[in-house]
């Protein structure tokens, strides 16, 4: 039972929560998830810490409402109680002064970029961030990212703030433009597929971090298996860092989709009951 | 000799064309007259060769003769006092190759065995339902740390002969469940739940403290359990690695492993009232011939498969299964395809699991398990239509664990080494249950958990 201690909204469907995790707070580093379940019959399902205070003895979780069990988590308030949280989990990322390093990230990839971002920082990168939504509104945490970042180039997919396009065309502009020692992705497995199409052309280093389907985040079910230059690999204790330029991300895509109908129809009856 | 002249009870089971539909469990247990009859059937030896067939030693023709005289809450005692989980372990020991295939009527006679396993539970059972489950006695505390890893069977018997002993003990689990396999893997018609938790339950009585949602080696490492004064640790984290044959089409969808289809539905309750999905189709093909893979089998039938198929590579002599699982398996209409082997899977156009490609084998020469190995026959290859594919071809130690203790000494096969004690090549360390031996059974988990708290209490005395 983990107590939530503050609650806010990044954008209507991106919330972000503080959660008491003494314990969590003093051992996580930066690409670190939790594993959380909300209820008694509730799905556990991944999510990144995105900060941690290991002082007041809590972990930030960013979490964008895009089914049933986010919604479960997303309809909880401050005072109310998670049922179970589990973590530090996942190999941390791996921080080193590499020179300048393009951060890119897309939807809610861009909570977990941002322990990331800080990180780079910290070891003395130049740090390039972009960050790609689809309208003005759905743009998270541009100003933690500022705060950490050298530059922070915003792509919008219809122009209506920053430049208008991918995440590709942020990047690329950089390419062009300077060396870059490496760059980090995450966000959706379409969008690092391109960037890393992208970055190999360019032959920069890129590490990707992978969103996959999880049941027990420990090593135990094989539900978190993806390719990575033709060997099987379990995100949750493998991950969830990859070198981009090896993932096979058109399987990492269609397996994200194993529960799609199932999910669809589950997240129909969610609402249609919370409605009554 | 009139004793030897009764034949064997049979263990009432639920009609199979119903449980097959349920969750119940299949066997019902012996009522006491029937117990008391079988009980009968035991000749007492003077060197009684069955207790030589259990691992942890259980006074067998004791608690038997105490059913006889229809003391039974004294047989329950008897075998609690080298058995932490009596009524686990009559439910899920291979009996037919432990306690009850070195019972003399098996050995000597050419007649069925005692059913120890089935007294063994009724013992248990009725204790339970008696409302008089005693609390063992412990010794006054001595202040003493010591934790466990993991809070499967291994585990728990540790932590129960710890506190026994007056150690304080904590338990620290992975998951949000108490139980590992049991809970997890296990499913309820053949070990319901509520039994393990009244065996959780006693547990706690003792004074043990468990603390879920808790991963040593990443929530907490063995450096912060000795800064918090935890004086010595054991080790029961189980062989949770799942292995796959690394076949084309192997991560399509709605293929995976037994310790995903399991988890999903026994500890997340997908398909009964959990959050949590599963895949679970009409034409669901099992790959193994072990217990898990009848535990899987059975659930996939349960869940609604018109064919739920069991494929393996050898025959069905060769498979690892209990026979009971097996026979159980096929009356509730389950179908085995021996001496196939998956080479491939294929899928439709949105990634999910149409097709398998099977070779088919025959038996050759024995192999390094002494078993008859297969060999494919060239060119025989068949290919059938499946919707579901649960890989069940054994597991791996978790290096987590091992691999966050630093001087922790492991076998190639990633298993923890210990000695006859159970200690690890860190004297503070101790090991036992499926980490040290790979997969194994509950019971040799159990009795090595004993064993470990045994040692480790003569170790912390003498330091
Ligand atoms: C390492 C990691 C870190 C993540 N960090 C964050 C984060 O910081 N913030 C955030 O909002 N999201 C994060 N996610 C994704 C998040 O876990 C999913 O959005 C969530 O599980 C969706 O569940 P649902 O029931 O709400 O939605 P559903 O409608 O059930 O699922 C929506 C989609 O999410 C994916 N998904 C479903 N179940 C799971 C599951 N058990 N585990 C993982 N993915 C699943 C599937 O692709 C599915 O189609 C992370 C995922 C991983 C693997
Ligand atoms: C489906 C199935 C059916 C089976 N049927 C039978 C049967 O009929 N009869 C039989 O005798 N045996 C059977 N077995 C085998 C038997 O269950 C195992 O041999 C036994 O459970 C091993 O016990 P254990 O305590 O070593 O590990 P486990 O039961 O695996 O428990 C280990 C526990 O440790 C936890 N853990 C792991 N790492 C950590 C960590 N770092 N920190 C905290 N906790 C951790 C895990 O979450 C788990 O709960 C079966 C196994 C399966 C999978
Ligand atoms: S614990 Fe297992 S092996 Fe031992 S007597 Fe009981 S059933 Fe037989
Ligand atoms: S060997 Fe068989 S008959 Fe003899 S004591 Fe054991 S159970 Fe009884
Ligand atoms: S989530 Fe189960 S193995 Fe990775
Ligand atoms: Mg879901």
């Amino acid at each position: 039972m983990n107590k939530i201690l503050k609650k806010e909204h990044f954008s209507p469907n991106v919330l972000h929560f503080e959660v008491e995790a003494p314990q969590i707070a003093k051992t996580r580093k930066a690409g670190h998830f939790v594993l959380v379940k909300v209820g008694e019959k509730g799905e556990r399902i991944p999510l990144t810490i995105a900060a941690s205070d290991p002082v007041k003895g809590s972990i930030s979780l960013v979490v964008q409402r895009v089914g049933v069990s986010s919604a479960k988590l997303c309809d909880l308030n401050e005072g109310d109680y998670i049922t179970d949280l589990v973590g530090p989990l996942g190999k941390a990322t791996h921080i080193e002064n590499y020179g300048t390093v393009v951060c890119a990230g897309g939807g809610v990839g861009v909570a977990p970029l941002l322990p990331i971002v800080e990180a780079m920082k910290k070891a003395g990168n130049r740090v390039i961030t972009v960050l790609a939504a689809r309208s003005k509104d759905l743009v998270i945490l541009e100003e933690q990212m500022r705060a950490n970042s050298d530059e922070v180039i915003v792509m919008t997919d219809d122009g209506s703030y920053g430049k208008q396009g991918l995440v590709t065309a942020g990047i690329e502009e950089v390419l062009l433009r300077e060396k870059v020692d490496m760059c980090v992705t995450v966000g959706p497995a379409i969008m690092m597929k391109f960037v890393a199409l992208l970055t190999k052309k360019y032959n920069v280093p890129t590490m990707a971090s992978l969103n996959t389907i999880m049941v027990d985040g420990t090593g135990m079910c094989g539900a978190c298996r993806i390719t990575v230059g033709g060997k099987i690999k379990f995100v949750c204790v493998d991950g969830p860092e990859f070198d981009a330029h090896e993932v096979d991300f058109d399987e990492m895509q269609m397996r994200l989709n194993s529960y799609k109908e199932i999910e669809t129809e589950a997240m129909k009856h969610y609402i249609e009951t919370a409605a009554i | 000799k009139e004793r030897a002249d009764k034949s064997r009870v049979h263990m009432r089971e639920l009609p199979a064309d119903y449980r097959n539909k349920n969750n119940e469990e299949v066997n019902c247990g012996l009522t006491k007259e029937e117990a008391l009859n079988e009980a009968k059937r035991c000749l007492d030896c003077p060197a009684p060769s069955c207790t030589n067939g259990c691992p942890v030693g259980i006074d067998i023709p004791q608690f038997v003769k105490n059913i006889e005289r229809g003391e039974i809450l004294e047989a329950a005692k008897i075998i609690k006092q080298t058995s932490a989980l009596p009524a686990v372990c009559s439910r899920v020991c291979p009996q037919e190759k432990q306690c009850e295939a070195e019972c003399i009527y098996a050995q000597k006679m050419g007649k069925e065995a005692v059913a120890i396993g089935y007294l063994e539970r009724f013992a248990a059972d009725y204790e339970r339902e008696s409302g008089q489950m005693a609390v063992p006695e412990c010794a006054p505390s001595n202040g003493i740390k010591v934790a466990a890893v993991g809070s499967g069977p291994a585990g728990l018997a540790f932590a129960s002969d710890m506190a026994k002993r007056g150690y304080s003990v904590t338990v620290f689990e992975a998951l949000h469940e108490i139980g590992g396999v049991l809970k997890y893997g296990i499913p309820e018609f053949r070990l319901p739940n509520s039994i393990i938790d009244v065996e959780i339950e006693m547990l706690k009585k003792l004074g043990v403290e468990i603390v879920t949602n808790c991963i040593v080696g990443k929530t907490i490492t063995f450096e912060d359990l000795q800064a918090q004064g935890y004086k010595a640790l054991f080790v029961g984290s189980g062989a949770g690695l799942p292995r796959f044959m690394n076949i084309p089409g192997e991560n399509l969808i709605g293929v995976m492993s037994s310790n995903e289809y399991l988890t999903r539905i026994n500890l997340m309750g997908a398909l009964r009232d959990g959050d949590t999905p599963v895949l679970s189709g009409k034409n669901v093909a099992i790959i193994g011939g072990g217990n898990t893979a009848m535990d899987a089998v059975r659930t996939a039938k349960r869940l609604g498969a018109e064919h739920a198929m069991i494929v393996y590579r050898r025959s069905e002599a060769e498979m690892p299964a209990r026979i009971e699982e097996i026979k159980h398996a096929k009356e509730e209409g389950v179908e085995f395809m021996p001496l196939h082997n998956p080479i491939e899977y294929i899928g439709d156009e949105k990634g999910r699991v149409k097709q398998m490609r099977l070779q088919k084998m025959e038996l050759g020469e024995p192999d390094a398990s002494g078993r008859r190995s297969p060999v494919e026959i060239p060119g025989a290859i068949e290919t059938i239509d499946v919707d579901t594919v649960i890989v069940s071809i054994g597991v791996s130690p978790n290096p987590l664990v091992p691999s966050s203790i630093k001087d922790l000494s492991v076998s190639k096969w990633g298993t923890i080494t210990v000695n006859d004690g159970m200690q690890s090549s860190v004297p503070t360390i101790f090991a036992g249950g499926d980490i040290v031996r790979g997969g194994a059974t509950v019971i040799l988990a159990m009795g090595d958990g004993r064993r470990a708290a045994a040692a480790m209490d003569e170790y912390l005395k003498s330091c």
